[in-house]
């Protein structure tokens, strides 16, 4: 079980966090990607648009030059558009509703300690390994 | 400063998600299945993150600005209401079904094709398709300090 994923697992996981610890130490902002890009879709906040597409730039094109010049980094996501599509609606409307995903309510509630973010993280996890279980195991679907 | 940290970290997030494979949805769809093949790489990640994060919050606690002059995030109140809790709910359920979050899915919005350019857009109509709610239930309170 224990392969060298677990450590490229745990150094992407050091600079996730260390991103995060940037955002907030220098910005002032906690670094939730689902905050991030619908406060730029829907106009929240101008006053912060500037440094949200700033970090939506950075997000967008460092992955493009690993994936160009140094190993391929590729979703493998299911062809089937219609099942995208769902999944897309709901991650969409569900992070807005519950102000966060797995970086805002994950990463920075939970090393906060924060309620709303242990609680979140608690319902998602339950929620996606629950919809696992059931289009794989029940209805081999997935 | 501001922007320049802000590119950075962005680039460092997408760099992060790159090398734990966080952005492969295989990997994030074995981690949820916890009753078959399951990989437990996702929980690495988590906790690599969450340690910087952690310092970087108990730093924040002791001052009163960031370096850039804003005031820290203040602590939201305790409110476990329906959208925080409904909300999560179906954000947990679009994510089983492909293995995309809102992170992964925007760094591989370069790499990925029609699927991920397709779950972005979907993703949009959601966010936009929450406003009305948000509107209503307004901003979160802050705790009283």
């Amino acid at each position: 079980m224990l392969e060298p994923e677990w450590i490229t697992g745990l150094l992407g996981g050091l600079m996730i966090g260390a991103a995060a610890a940037i955002y907030l130490l220098v910005n002032g902002r906690i670094m939730g990607a689902s905050g991030i890009a619908g406060d730029v879709l829907d106009g929240t906040d101008p006053a912060g648009r500037a440094e949200k597409l700033a970090f939506l730039t950075g997000l967008l094109t460092v992955p493009l030059v690993i994936h160009l010049f140094v190993t391929p980094v590729l979703p493998h996501a299911t062809g089937n558009l219609a099942l995208i599509a769902v999944a897309g609606v709901l991650v969409g409307l569900g992070t807005r509703l519950a102000n966060g995903c797995t970086s805002g309510h994950g990463v920075c509630g939970l090393s906060r300690l924060s309620p709303r973010g242990l609680v979140a993280t608690g319902v998602f996890m339950a929620s996606g390994i629950a919809t696992v279980f059931v289009l794989r195991h029940v209805w081999s679907v997935i | 400063m501001r922007l320049i940290a802000a590119l950075c970290a962005g680039g460092l997030f997408g760099a992060g998600l790159a090398l734990s494979g966080m952005t492969d949805t295989r990997r994030v769809q074995g981690f949820l299945d916890l009753f078959g093949q399951w990989d437990p790489t996702l929980a690495f990640v988590m906790g690599g993150a969450v340690l910087p994060m952690a310092l970087a919050w108990r730093f924040a606690s002791r001052r009163t600005r960031s370096l850039s002059g804003l005031p820290f995030p203040a602590r939201p109140a305790v409110r476990l209401d329906t959208p925080l809790i409904a909300g999560s709910a179906m954000f947990g359920a679009g994510w089983g079904l492909v293995g995309l979050c809102p992170g992964p899915a925007l760094a591989t919005a370069a790499t990925g094709g029609m699927p991920v350019l397709v779950f972005l857009i979907a993703m949009a109509a959601g966010m936009l398709a929450a406003i009305p709610v948000r509107r209503r239930s307004g901003p979160a309170p802050l705790a009283r300090t």
